[in-house]
């Protein structure tokens, strides 16, 4: 697939976006301004950046705990994010979901979930709908490779490819379903592999080879859009951080990381795009100064953000 | 307009039908619907009428219930059949976790237009797993409407408000109901949810019930009158809203009351009116709030033990001797 020099840069920014806000949460909770419990998505921004340039503002995703990235790369607004993070009434959910229950439904961003596999089954009812509208949008659906043990991920496919919706399952493999590593708890090599078994479509492809994402997804998106039902698209990836911020990542063998870390996607990237004469350095430095200035006006939103009030409690309950 | 005598099957059909024909976005989704009708006949005629929205989904209940909600997110106005109001328990993720919570926690930016369907309750033999009422779980999760109605013009009326109300509800219909008749106008006319209704007046003790334990305390109350005892019966019709004014006034009036439903005693709905009853009417109580419900054992098979635990007649007029302390 012939990708074009501004599409490059597209998929270049969303990745740094989503980088540059996980970093800077990162140093945030670590200062203990940030209540709750963080899951991070560092290493996987291809993963969302990819699949996310395929789809329009009116296409549909539902992503996990792990969701900063997806919500990004689709395009949410990063100041009211960032204030839901600070748990305050100008965040998205008037701070009432935090990091885990994150939804931008003007985005499409239709719900970070706490419980793991959920989102699969939500997604086909978001897709029901999109086709009986005959609307020609698509849901992607993200989990990690820890879902494919629900019964939600058979369902949810079982239930997209009988009744032919267009739901594209977008699933990370990012070697560790919490803190168990995947020999233990997937016994064939790779999850794609599933997919004939539903008498749908599925790949095995590199998660952090940004461009590869964005074609193989494009293939799903289409197939999807054609009315011809599900697509599974597994992702070989990494998560850089632990399942949780300040997770001691005791199960990771020695030297895992820095082996990975030799093949962050953004890095590649980066190589491959000054390789090619798309960006130079300085226009990439630009482009991170740019996102960095964005997220850190984010975060003075969000710091200047009050706390909600206390008669904000029995509100939106009910209609 | 005149008045036919329809079957609480019947009502629901023709509720359905009227409210798919005037909003495009309401589709049924569930199991055995399009060949079966439903597996009680309550959706007879509608597959016929409205073939892409009679949805048969594979025995997956967990996620048709999953799938009614993304539905509902996106603007559709799903009822989803649970089958047997015993399967939700496969679903109480999503029943508890997203559709109950999603509203609240997206801070209102999503709406959740969603019926979930559950026949409910014993009678039948159907035993353990088929034979339950389980509406006070779902009254003790915030964000969830529950409606319980007994007579076939509620059952029509009820399930027109719940259909258009922009919140998830609950409807609970009681499987032994599903052949009983009652009048119904043939005018269109829609229930609102929160409101009870006083089925029989009375001056001497507050009956307070809803489904099908509504024909047991009617019959009890036939009872009472001839020892000299005026019950007033009120059908609460949905728990949640709860019409706790039409419960406060008539307790005021009588000053003895008394819950019964199907469910089994303990943590049932029955608990939490007679607390807050004891809490908010205590001054113009003459006697205790007396609870009368299943025994608290799983459903039998055997119907002389059905009948043994669930609540009968006599049982509520014992109950009504303890209110009235005779």
């Amino acid at each position: 697939m012939k990708i074009s020099k501004d599409l490059k840069t597209d998929l270049y920014k969303r990745m740094v976006r989503q980088r540059t806000f996980e970093d800077e949460t990162t140093k945030i909770f670590a200062g203990g301004e940030m209540p709750g419990f963080l899951h991070l998505s560092q290493g996987e921004d291809a993963v969302a950046a990819g699949t996310c340039a395929n789809l329009d503002l009116e296409d549909a995703i539902y992503t996990t705990h792990r969701g900063h990235g997806c919500i990004i790369a689709k395009g949410a607004n990063l100041k009211p994010m960032m204030a839901e993070l600070f748990g305050r009434i100008d965040g998205c959910c008037k701070g009432r979901a935090g990091s885990m229950h994150f939804a931008d439904v003007k985005t499409g961003c239709m719900g970070s979930n706490g419980i793991v596999g959920e989102g699969m089954r939500l997604a086909i009812g978001t897709a029901f709908a999109q086709k009986y509208k005959k609307t020609k949008n698509v849901t992607a659906v993200f989990f990690g490779e820890g879902a494919t043990g629900t019964g939600a991920f058979h369902e949810s496919f079982n239930m997209a490819a009988t009744l032919k919706l267009p739901v594209i399952f977008v699933c990370s493999i990012n070697l560790y379903a919490q803190m168990t590593h995947k020999s233990v708890h997937i016994a064939v090599e790779n999850v794609a592999d599933r997919a004939a078994g539903y008498g749908a479509p599925g790949v095995t492809i590199d998660g952090n080879d940004v461009e590869l994402v964005y074609s193989e997804v494009a293939k799903a998106v289409k197939h999807a859009r054609d009315g011809k039902g599900p697509y599974l698209i597994e992702c070989k990836t990494y998560r850089h951080h632990g399942h949780f911020e300040g997770d001691p990542c005791n199960y990771r063998p020695e030297g895992e990381l820095e082996k990975w870390l030799k093949k962050d996607p953004i890095v590649l990237y980066e190589k491959k795009l000054k390789k090619e004469g798309v960006l130079d350095v300085k226009a990439m430095q630009t482009i991170r100064e740019a996102t960095q200035k964005e997220i850190d006006e984010a975060v003075a939103f969000a710091r200047k953000s009050p706390q909600p009030d206390v008669e904000e409690l029995y509100k939106d309950i009910f209609a | 307009m005149g008045v036919r005598e329809l079957s609480c099957s019947l009502a629901m059909a023709e509720a359905l039908k009227e409210e798919m024909e005037q909003d495009e976005t309401i589709f049924i989704i569930g199991e055995d619907l399009t060949d079966h009708g439903g597996i009680f006949g309550q959706f007879r005629g509608l597959p016929q009428q409205f073939p892409d929205r009679i949805i048969d989904a594979p025995i997956s209940e967990t996620s048709i219930v999953g799938t009614g909600i993304g539905a509902a997110l996106t603007g559709m106005r799903p009822l989803v059949d649970m089958h047997f109001a015993d399967f939700v328990t496969t679903a109480m993720d999503e029943i508890v976790n997203q559709m109950a919570k999603i509203r609240y926690m997206s801070g209102g930016q999503a709406k959740l237009t969603l019926v979930l369907w559950a026949p409910d309750g014993g009678c039948i033999n159907a035993a353990a797993q088929h034979s339950q009422c389980l509406e006070s779980w779902f009254v003790h999760t915030p964000g969830l409407k529950v409606v319980v109605p007994y007579e076939p013009a509620d059952v029509k009326g009820l399930l027109k408000a719940a259909i258009r109300d922009d919140d998830p509800v609950i409807f609970f219909q009681h499987k032994r109901l599903f052949n009983w008749t009652g009048p119904v106008t043939e005018e269109h006319y829609v229930t609102p949810l929160g409101k009870g209704k006083v089925k029989r007046r009375g001056t001497d003790i507050t009956i307070l019930t809803y489904s099908r334990m509504t024909y047991e305390c009617m019959e009890a109350a036939r009872e009472l009158a001839k020892k000299g005892v005026q019950a007033e019966v009120i059908d609460l019709r949905t728990l949640c809203p709860l019409d706790f004014d039409l419960i406060a006034r008539s307790v005021k009036k009588t000053h003895h009351a008394m819950v019964v439903h199907e469910a089994c005693l303990t943590g049932g709905f029955g608990a939490e009116i007679a607390a807050r009853i004891g809490e908010e009417l205590y001054d113009h109580l003459a006697g205790p709030v007396v609870r009368v419900g299943a025994k608290d054992v799983p459903i039998p098979f055997s119907p002389v033990m059905e009948k043994y635990v669930l609540p009968q007649i006599t049982d509520i007029l014992t109950g009504v001797d303890r209110a009235l302390k005779r």
